[in-house]
Protein backbone atom coordinates (compact mmCIF):
# COMPACT_ATOMS: atom_id res chain seq x y z
CA UNK A 1 0.00 0.00 0.00
CA UNK A 2 2.33 2.82 0.82
CA UNK A 3 4.58 1.25 -1.92
CA UNK A 4 2.15 2.08 -3.89
CA UNK A 5 1.30 5.33 -3.07
CA UNK A 6 4.96 5.94 -3.72
CA UNK A 7 4.95 4.68 -6.87
CA UNK A 8 1.87 7.38 -7.81
CA UNK A 9 3.81 9.57 -6.19
CA UNK A 10 6.99 8.93 -8.36
CA UNK A 11 5.10 9.13 -11.59
CA UNK A 12 4.27 12.89 -10.68
CA UNK A 13 6.60 15.41 -12.62
CA UNK A 14 7.32 18.51 -10.26
CA UNK A 15 5.48 20.68 -13.01
CA UNK A 16 2.39 18.58 -12.77
CA UNK A 17 2.70 18.32 -9.16
CA UNK A 18 2.43 22.09 -8.85
CA UNK A 19 -0.36 22.31 -10.99
CA UNK A 20 -2.83 20.11 -9.48
CA UNK A 21 -1.99 22.09 -6.04
CA UNK A 22 -2.84 25.18 -7.78
CA UNK A 23 -5.87 23.67 -9.57
CA UNK A 24 -7.25 22.15 -6.32
CA UNK A 25 -6.41 25.48 -4.18
CA UNK A 26 -8.53 27.17 -7.18
CA UNK A 27 -11.08 24.40 -6.93
CA UNK A 28 -11.52 24.73 -3.32
CA UNK A 29 -11.86 28.61 -3.41
CA UNK A 30 -14.55 28.37 -6.40
CA UNK A 31 -16.10 25.86 -4.41
CA UNK A 32 -16.47 28.57 -1.31
CA UNK A 33 -17.76 31.77 -3.70
CA UNK A 34 -18.00 33.75 -0.71
CA UNK A 35 -15.06 33.16 0.22
CA UNK A 36 -13.66 35.05 -3.44
CA UNK A 37 -16.97 37.03 -2.92
CA UNK A 38 -15.50 38.63 0.45
CA UNK A 39 -12.56 40.55 -0.32
CA UNK A 40 -14.18 42.47 -2.67
CA UNK A 41 -17.21 43.31 -0.63
CA UNK A 42 -15.03 44.02 2.37
CA UNK A 43 -13.06 46.76 -0.61
CA UNK A 44 -16.29 47.87 -1.67
CA UNK A 45 -17.54 48.83 1.70
CA UNK A 46 -14.33 50.13 2.83
CA UNK A 47 -14.26 52.66 -0.40
CA UNK A 48 -18.08 53.88 0.71
CA UNK A 49 -16.17 54.57 4.21
CA UNK A 50 -13.86 57.38 2.79
CA UNK A 51 -16.45 59.32 1.33
CA UNK A 52 -18.08 59.44 4.33
CA UNK A 53 -15.30 60.03 7.09
CA UNK A 54 -13.50 63.14 4.63
CA UNK A 55 -16.69 64.71 3.26
CA UNK A 56 -17.91 63.92 -0.55
CA UNK A 57 -15.95 66.66 -2.31
CA UNK A 58 -14.85 65.17 -5.88
CA UNK A 59 -11.50 67.09 -5.98
CA UNK A 60 -10.62 66.04 -2.25
CA UNK A 61 -11.46 62.67 -3.04
CA UNK A 62 -9.90 62.07 -6.06
CA UNK A 63 -6.29 63.46 -4.59
CA UNK A 64 -6.58 60.97 -1.73
CA UNK A 65 -7.77 58.06 -4.35
CA UNK A 66 -4.36 56.64 -5.12
CA UNK A 67 -3.42 56.57 -1.34
CA UNK A 68 -6.88 54.97 -0.08
CA UNK A 69 -7.55 52.75 -2.86
CA UNK A 70 -3.60 51.53 -1.94
CA UNK A 71 -4.32 51.36 1.71
CA UNK A 72 -7.38 49.36 0.94
CA UNK A 73 -6.06 46.84 -1.13
CA UNK A 74 -3.01 46.00 1.68
CA UNK A 75 -5.77 45.40 3.91
CA UNK A 76 -7.66 43.14 2.10
CA UNK A 77 -4.73 41.14 1.59
CA UNK A 78 -3.64 41.00 4.61
CA UNK A 79 -7.35 39.52 5.67
CA UNK A 80 -7.27 36.91 3.19
CA UNK A 81 -3.92 35.87 3.62
CA UNK A 82 -4.45 34.34 6.77
CA UNK A 83 -6.35 31.78 5.85
CA UNK A 84 -3.66 30.47 3.06
CA UNK A 85 -2.51 27.72 4.99
CA UNK A 86 -5.51 27.29 7.47
CA UNK A 87 -7.66 24.57 6.38
CA UNK A 88 -4.36 22.55 5.06
CA UNK A 89 -2.99 22.81 8.38
CA UNK A 90 -6.10 21.80 10.08
CA UNK A 91 -6.67 18.61 8.42
CA UNK A 92 -3.21 17.62 8.11
CA UNK A 93 -2.65 17.96 4.39
CA UNK A 94 0.20 20.52 5.16
CA UNK A 95 1.95 17.78 6.63
CA UNK A 96 1.47 15.01 3.93
CA UNK A 97 3.40 18.17 1.48
CA UNK A 98 5.90 18.80 3.68
CA UNK A 99 6.71 14.92 3.50
CA UNK A 100 6.22 14.49 -0.49
CA UNK A 101 9.31 14.42 -2.00
CA UNK A 102 8.35 17.30 -4.20
CA UNK A 103 9.97 21.00 -3.43
CA UNK A 104 8.42 22.98 -1.39
CA UNK A 105 9.86 26.17 -3.12
CA UNK A 106 7.57 25.15 -5.53
CA UNK A 107 4.42 23.94 -3.71
CA UNK A 108 4.39 26.81 -1.61
CA UNK A 109 4.55 29.17 -5.25
CA UNK A 110 1.55 27.36 -6.03
CA UNK A 111 -0.41 27.89 -2.78
CA UNK A 112 0.85 31.95 -3.26
CA UNK A 113 -0.29 32.34 -6.67
CA UNK A 114 -3.78 30.49 -5.73
CA UNK A 115 -3.91 33.03 -3.20
CA UNK A 116 -3.03 36.16 -6.05
CA UNK A 117 -5.51 34.56 -8.12
CA UNK A 118 -8.37 34.76 -6.00
CA UNK A 119 -7.43 38.01 -4.10
CA UNK A 120 -5.04 40.11 -5.99
CA UNK A 121 -5.82 39.84 -9.59
CA UNK A 122 -9.58 40.19 -8.86
CA UNK A 123 -8.61 42.80 -7.07
CA UNK A 124 -7.16 44.63 -9.97
CA UNK A 125 -9.77 43.96 -12.25
CA UNK A 126 -12.20 45.50 -10.45
CA UNK A 127 -10.28 48.32 -9.37
CA UNK A 128 -11.29 50.58 -12.04
CA UNK A 129 -15.37 50.58 -11.03
CA UNK A 130 -14.00 51.82 -7.46
CA UNK A 131 -11.30 54.84 -9.32
CA UNK A 132 -14.48 56.25 -10.55
CA UNK A 133 -16.17 56.04 -7.77
CA UNK A 134 -13.32 57.85 -6.01
CA UNK A 135 -13.61 60.17 -8.91
CA UNK A 136 -9.99 59.20 -10.40
CA UNK A 137 -8.67 60.54 -13.28
CA UNK A 138 -9.77 58.18 -16.12
CA UNK A 139 -6.30 58.26 -17.36
CA UNK A 140 -4.81 57.13 -14.41
CA UNK A 141 -7.04 53.95 -14.52
CA UNK A 142 -4.67 51.80 -16.50
CA UNK A 143 -1.77 52.45 -14.13
CA UNK A 144 -3.66 51.90 -11.28
CA UNK A 145 -4.68 48.32 -12.64
CA UNK A 146 -1.18 47.28 -13.45
CA UNK A 147 0.49 48.51 -9.92
CA UNK A 148 -2.49 46.55 -8.40
CA UNK A 149 -1.19 43.52 -10.36
CA UNK A 150 2.64 43.72 -9.63
CA UNK A 151 1.82 45.27 -5.83
CA UNK A 152 -0.55 42.33 -4.92
CA UNK A 153 1.92 39.84 -5.84
CA UNK A 154 4.63 41.35 -3.66
CA UNK A 155 1.67 41.26 -0.89
CA UNK A 156 0.45 37.96 -1.34
CA UNK A 157 3.99 36.81 -1.32
CA UNK A 158 4.87 38.65 1.91
CA UNK A 159 1.68 38.29 3.36
CA UNK A 160 2.11 33.85 3.24
CA UNK A 161 5.55 34.57 5.22
CA UNK A 162 2.89 36.41 7.88
CA UNK A 163 0.82 33.45 7.67
CA UNK A 164 3.21 30.58 7.69
CA UNK A 165 4.69 31.34 10.87
CA UNK A 166 0.98 31.62 12.37
CA UNK A 167 -0.73 29.04 11.03
CA UNK A 168 -0.32 26.65 14.40
CA UNK A 169 -1.49 29.54 16.69
CA UNK A 170 -4.83 29.81 17.87
CA UNK A 171 -4.87 33.75 17.85
CA UNK A 172 -2.77 34.38 15.14
CA UNK A 173 -5.40 37.08 13.44
CA UNK A 174 -4.12 40.09 14.89
CA UNK A 175 -0.41 39.22 15.03
CA UNK A 176 0.17 38.41 11.51
CA UNK A 177 -0.87 41.94 10.78
CA UNK A 178 2.05 43.05 13.09
CA UNK A 179 4.46 41.31 11.72
CA UNK A 180 3.66 41.92 7.64
CA UNK A 181 2.27 45.50 7.70
CA UNK A 182 6.22 47.17 8.23
CA UNK A 183 7.07 44.52 5.45
CA UNK A 184 3.87 46.07 3.06
CA UNK A 185 5.28 49.74 3.37
CA UNK A 186 7.31 49.86 0.75
CA UNK A 187 5.11 48.30 -1.58
CA UNK A 188 2.29 50.78 -0.58
CA UNK A 189 4.72 53.52 -0.84
CA UNK A 190 5.94 52.67 -5.05
CA UNK A 191 1.92 51.78 -5.26
CA UNK A 192 0.35 54.81 -4.65
CA UNK A 193 2.88 57.33 -5.98
CA UNK A 194 2.67 54.90 -9.13
CA UNK A 195 -0.91 56.11 -9.55
CA UNK A 196 -0.62 59.65 -7.95
CA UNK A 197 1.99 60.11 -10.83
CA UNK A 198 -0.32 59.16 -13.38
CA UNK A 199 -3.01 61.44 -11.85
CA UNK A 200 -0.95 64.61 -11.97
CA UNK A 201 -0.16 63.35 -15.49
CA UNK A 202 3.70 62.45 -14.92
CA UNK A 203 5.38 59.16 -16.24
CA UNK A 204 4.55 56.04 -13.87
CA UNK A 205 6.70 53.84 -15.61
CA UNK A 206 9.67 53.90 -12.98
CA UNK A 207 7.13 52.99 -9.91
CA UNK A 208 6.27 50.75 -12.23
CA UNK A 209 9.21 49.22 -13.11
CA UNK A 210 10.24 49.16 -8.96
CA UNK A 211 7.38 47.52 -8.34
CA UNK A 212 7.93 44.69 -10.93
CA UNK A 213 11.24 44.63 -9.34
CA UNK A 214 9.97 44.18 -5.73
CA UNK A 215 7.99 41.40 -7.19
CA UNK A 216 11.01 39.81 -8.85
CA UNK A 217 12.83 39.92 -5.82
CA UNK A 218 10.29 38.47 -3.62
CA UNK A 219 9.41 35.44 -6.10
CA UNK A 220 12.99 34.45 -5.69
CA UNK A 221 13.27 34.63 -2.00
CA UNK A 222 9.75 35.07 0.14
CA UNK A 223 9.21 31.07 -0.69
CA UNK A 224 11.90 30.12 1.13
CA UNK A 225 10.77 32.08 4.35
CA UNK A 226 7.41 30.39 3.68
CA UNK A 227 8.80 27.02 3.76
CA UNK A 228 11.00 27.15 6.99
CA UNK A 229 7.88 28.91 8.32
CA UNK A 230 5.54 26.21 7.16
CA UNK A 231 8.14 23.45 8.77
CA UNK A 232 8.71 25.26 12.11
CA UNK A 233 4.98 25.63 12.60
CA UNK A 234 4.45 22.11 11.72
CA UNK A 235 7.19 21.03 14.37
CA UNK A 236 5.69 22.68 16.81
CA UNK B 1 38.78 26.63 17.35
CA UNK B 2 35.72 24.20 17.57
CA UNK B 3 36.17 24.10 20.99
CA UNK B 4 35.31 27.90 21.34
CA UNK B 5 32.27 26.89 19.03
CA UNK B 6 31.15 23.85 21.12
CA UNK B 7 31.78 25.87 24.44
CA UNK B 8 29.41 29.15 23.00
CA UNK B 9 26.76 26.74 22.60
CA UNK B 10 26.91 25.81 26.51
CA UNK B 11 24.70 27.85 28.99
CA UNK B 12 26.66 27.19 32.10
CA UNK B 13 29.93 28.22 30.41
CA UNK B 14 28.60 31.38 28.63
CA UNK B 15 26.45 31.96 32.63
CA UNK B 16 29.95 32.09 33.77
CA UNK B 17 32.19 33.84 31.23
CA UNK B 18 29.68 36.56 30.90
CA UNK B 19 29.38 36.68 34.69
CA UNK B 20 33.56 37.60 34.82
CA UNK B 21 33.47 40.19 31.58
CA UNK B 22 30.32 42.00 33.29
CA UNK B 23 32.38 42.39 36.17
CA UNK B 24 34.50 45.19 34.60
CA UNK B 25 32.82 46.18 31.79
CA UNK B 26 29.66 47.39 33.77
CA UNK B 27 31.73 49.54 35.62
CA UNK B 28 33.40 50.69 32.85
CA UNK B 29 29.80 51.24 30.27
CA UNK B 30 28.78 53.19 34.08
CA UNK B 31 31.81 55.32 33.95
CA UNK B 32 31.93 55.91 30.11
CA UNK B 33 28.40 57.42 29.94
CA UNK B 34 28.92 59.58 32.51
CA UNK B 35 31.90 60.45 31.29
CA UNK B 36 30.16 61.22 27.70
CA UNK B 37 27.37 62.47 29.35
CA UNK B 38 29.47 65.33 31.10
CA UNK B 39 31.66 65.98 28.17
CA UNK B 40 28.80 66.12 25.89
CA UNK B 41 26.50 68.38 28.00
CA UNK B 42 28.81 70.84 29.70
CA UNK B 43 32.06 70.98 27.97
CA UNK B 44 31.18 71.24 24.43
CA UNK B 45 30.20 74.78 22.63
CA UNK B 46 26.83 75.50 22.17
CA UNK B 47 25.61 75.19 18.66
CA UNK B 48 25.74 78.59 17.18
CA UNK B 49 22.04 78.25 15.36
CA UNK B 50 20.32 75.55 18.17
CA UNK B 51 22.20 76.71 21.57
CA UNK B 52 21.70 74.24 23.91
CA UNK B 53 18.97 71.90 22.66
CA UNK B 54 21.45 70.24 20.28
CA UNK B 55 22.94 68.50 22.74
CA UNK B 56 20.58 66.07 22.96
CA UNK B 57 22.36 64.61 20.12
CA UNK B 58 24.86 62.50 22.71
CA UNK B 59 21.42 60.75 23.85
CA UNK B 60 19.75 60.36 20.79
CA UNK B 61 22.02 59.68 17.70
CA UNK B 62 23.82 57.15 19.72
CA UNK B 63 20.29 55.36 20.43
CA UNK B 64 19.45 55.49 17.39
CA UNK B 65 22.73 53.72 15.64
CA UNK B 66 22.53 51.15 18.25
CA UNK B 67 19.19 50.66 17.54
CA UNK B 68 19.81 49.98 14.25
CA UNK B 69 22.98 48.05 14.91
CA UNK B 70 20.96 45.70 17.19
CA UNK B 71 18.32 44.16 14.19
CA UNK B 72 21.80 43.15 12.68
CA UNK B 73 22.94 41.43 15.87
CA UNK B 74 19.63 39.82 16.43
CA UNK B 75 19.03 38.86 12.74
CA UNK B 76 22.90 37.55 12.93
CA UNK B 77 22.00 35.24 16.09
CA UNK B 78 18.93 34.08 14.42
CA UNK B 79 20.75 32.56 11.66
CA UNK B 80 23.17 31.22 13.76
CA UNK B 81 20.38 29.65 15.77
CA UNK B 82 18.90 28.69 12.26
CA UNK B 83 21.96 26.89 11.12
CA UNK B 84 24.25 25.44 13.79
CA UNK B 85 20.85 25.17 16.43
CA UNK B 86 22.99 26.71 18.95
CA UNK B 87 21.20 27.67 22.43
CA UNK B 88 22.91 31.01 22.93
CA UNK B 89 22.21 32.27 19.37
CA UNK B 90 18.43 31.31 20.09
CA UNK B 91 19.14 33.66 24.07
CA UNK B 92 21.10 36.29 22.60
CA UNK B 93 18.02 36.47 19.83
CA UNK B 94 15.81 37.17 21.97
CA UNK B 95 17.32 39.48 24.13
CA UNK B 96 17.86 41.69 21.27
CA UNK B 97 14.37 42.00 20.91
CA UNK B 98 13.12 44.18 24.09
CA UNK B 99 16.59 46.08 24.33
CA UNK B 100 16.47 46.81 19.89
CA UNK B 101 13.04 48.11 20.78
CA UNK B 102 13.81 50.41 23.52
CA UNK B 103 16.96 51.71 22.33
CA UNK B 104 14.44 52.67 18.98
CA UNK B 105 12.02 53.92 21.67
CA UNK B 106 14.26 56.26 23.25
CA UNK B 107 15.75 57.53 20.04
CA UNK B 108 12.61 58.49 19.00
CA UNK B 109 11.45 59.94 22.21
CA UNK B 110 14.76 62.33 22.32
CA UNK B 111 13.93 62.65 19.05
CA UNK B 112 10.79 64.24 19.36
CA UNK B 113 12.17 66.38 22.57
CA UNK B 114 14.49 67.78 20.21
CA UNK B 115 12.09 68.67 17.26
CA UNK B 116 10.01 70.66 20.01
CA UNK B 117 11.93 73.15 20.06
CA UNK B 118 13.97 73.09 17.05
CA UNK B 119 11.45 72.66 14.49
CA UNK B 120 7.77 73.14 16.49
CA UNK B 121 6.61 70.16 16.46
CA UNK B 122 6.94 67.13 18.24
CA UNK B 123 6.46 64.98 15.13
CA UNK B 124 7.27 65.05 11.42
CA UNK B 125 7.03 62.48 9.03
CA UNK B 126 10.86 62.89 7.88
CA UNK B 127 12.17 60.14 6.34
CA UNK B 128 14.53 59.26 9.27
CA UNK B 129 11.95 59.34 11.62
CA UNK B 130 9.41 57.31 10.09
CA UNK B 131 11.94 54.58 9.43
CA UNK B 132 12.70 54.87 12.60
CA UNK B 133 9.06 54.16 13.92
CA UNK B 134 9.30 51.11 11.36
CA UNK B 135 12.30 49.46 12.92
CA UNK B 136 10.33 49.69 16.42
CA UNK B 137 7.17 47.88 14.41
CA UNK B 138 9.92 45.04 13.31
CA UNK B 139 11.43 44.73 16.88
CA UNK B 140 8.10 44.58 18.69
CA UNK B 141 6.70 42.55 15.85
CA UNK B 142 9.37 40.19 16.61
CA UNK B 143 8.46 40.16 20.49
CA UNK B 144 4.93 39.73 19.80
CA UNK B 145 5.65 36.55 18.03
CA UNK B 146 7.30 34.84 20.33
CA UNK B 147 5.17 35.83 22.92
CA UNK B 148 2.72 33.60 21.06
CA UNK B 149 4.41 30.54 20.81
CA UNK B 150 3.69 28.30 24.23
CA UNK B 151 6.46 26.25 22.65
CA UNK B 152 9.98 28.05 23.19
CA UNK B 153 11.72 26.45 20.52
CA UNK B 154 9.49 27.11 17.94
CA UNK B 155 9.27 30.44 18.66
CA UNK B 156 12.61 30.82 18.70
CA UNK B 157 13.11 29.51 15.29
CA UNK B 158 9.87 31.43 13.90
CA UNK B 159 11.51 34.66 15.27
CA UNK B 160 14.82 33.55 14.29
CA UNK B 161 13.21 33.32 10.53
CA UNK B 162 11.25 36.59 10.89
CA UNK B 163 14.36 38.94 11.63
CA UNK B 164 15.84 37.60 8.74
CA UNK B 165 13.07 38.61 6.52
CA UNK B 166 13.20 42.11 8.18
CA UNK B 167 17.16 42.16 7.86
CA UNK B 168 16.40 41.97 3.60
CA UNK B 169 13.59 44.44 4.14
CA UNK B 170 15.47 46.43 5.95
CA UNK B 171 17.61 48.43 3.49
CA UNK B 172 14.55 48.19 1.15
CA UNK B 173 12.19 49.93 3.54
CA UNK B 174 14.45 52.56 4.26
CA UNK B 175 15.11 53.57 0.33
CA UNK B 176 11.17 53.38 -0.42
CA UNK B 177 10.67 55.72 3.02
CA UNK B 178 13.82 57.97 1.71
CA UNK B 179 12.18 58.07 -1.76
CA UNK B 180 8.80 59.15 -0.32
CA UNK B 181 9.36 61.76 1.74
CA UNK B 182 11.87 63.66 -0.86
CA UNK B 183 9.09 63.19 -3.14
CA UNK B 184 6.57 64.44 -1.11
CA UNK B 185 7.87 67.59 0.79
CA UNK B 186 10.87 69.65 -0.16
CA UNK B 187 13.68 69.41 2.26
CA UNK B 188 12.64 71.63 4.66
CA UNK B 189 14.18 70.64 7.33
CA UNK B 190 18.20 69.76 7.32
CA UNK B 191 19.47 67.79 10.61
CA UNK B 192 22.53 69.71 11.31
CA UNK B 193 21.33 73.36 9.99
CA UNK B 194 23.04 72.85 6.86
CA UNK B 195 26.31 73.35 8.41
CA UNK B 196 28.75 69.96 9.13
CA UNK B 197 29.54 69.04 13.01
CA UNK B 198 32.69 70.59 13.87
CA UNK B 199 34.99 68.27 15.58
CA UNK B 200 34.82 69.66 19.16
CA UNK B 201 31.26 68.22 19.14
CA UNK B 202 31.60 65.08 17.32
CA UNK B 203 34.79 63.25 19.66
CA UNK B 204 32.08 63.37 22.69
CA UNK B 205 29.59 61.76 19.87
CA UNK B 206 31.68 58.64 19.09
CA UNK B 207 32.81 58.56 22.97
CA UNK B 208 28.74 58.15 23.17
CA UNK B 209 28.24 55.91 20.69
CA UNK B 210 31.09 53.49 22.01
CA UNK B 211 29.30 53.87 25.24
CA UNK B 212 25.94 53.05 24.20
CA UNK B 213 27.44 49.94 22.18
CA UNK B 214 28.90 48.99 25.57
CA UNK B 215 25.43 49.34 27.50
CA UNK B 216 24.14 47.56 24.61
CA UNK B 217 26.08 44.53 25.09
CA UNK B 218 25.74 44.90 29.42
CA UNK B 219 21.95 45.32 28.55
CA UNK B 220 22.15 42.20 26.29
CA UNK B 221 24.42 39.62 28.62
CA UNK B 222 21.99 40.79 31.67
CA UNK B 223 19.39 39.78 29.85
CA UNK B 224 20.93 36.32 28.90
CA UNK B 225 21.81 35.43 32.32
CA UNK B 226 18.45 35.88 33.92
CA UNK B 227 17.07 33.79 30.47
CA UNK B 228 19.83 31.13 31.03
CA UNK B 229 18.66 30.95 34.79
CA UNK B 230 14.78 30.15 33.65
CA UNK B 231 15.46 28.06 30.90
CA UNK B 232 17.60 26.40 32.65
CA UNK B 233 16.41 26.03 36.43
CA UNK B 234 15.89 22.19 36.13
CA UNK B 235 19.51 21.38 35.77
CA UNK B 236 22.28 20.61 38.62
CA UNK B 237 24.46 23.45 37.89
CA UNK B 238 22.10 25.81 38.38
CA UNK B 239 20.65 24.42 41.65
CA UNK B 240 24.27 24.15 42.86
CA UNK B 241 24.49 28.00 42.03
CA UNK B 242 21.48 28.85 43.98
CA UNK B 243 22.24 26.58 46.86
CA UNK B 244 25.83 28.76 46.89
CA UNK B 245 23.64 31.61 47.12
CA UNK B 246 25.89 33.72 44.70
CA UNK B 247 27.29 34.00 40.90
Amino acid sequence: MNQASCQIESTLSTGQFCRRLLRRQLVLAVRRPVEIGNPLLFFTMVVALFPLGLGPAPAQLAEFAPGVLWIIALLSNLLTSEAVFRGDFEDGSLEQLLLSPQPLYLSVLAYIGAHWLVTGLLLALVSPLFAVMLNLSTASIPVLVSSLLLGTGVLSLLGCIGASLTVGLRRGGMLISLLVLPLYMPVLIFGSAAVKAAALGNPAGPYLAILGGMLCFAVALAPFAVAAGLRISIDA
Amino acid sequence: MWSIFHKLGSPPWLYKISGSILRWLLPITVAALAIGVAWGLLFTAPDFRQGNSYRIIYIHVPAAVVALAGYYIMALAGAVSLIWKMKIADIAMKACAPIGAAFTFVALVTGAIWGKPTWGTWWVWDARITSMLVLLFLYLGVVALYEAFDNKEAASKACAVLSLVGMVNIPIIYKSVDWWYSLHQPASIKMTGGSSIDTSMLYPLFWMIASFYALFACCMMLYMRVEILQTQGKTGWVKRLASQGSS
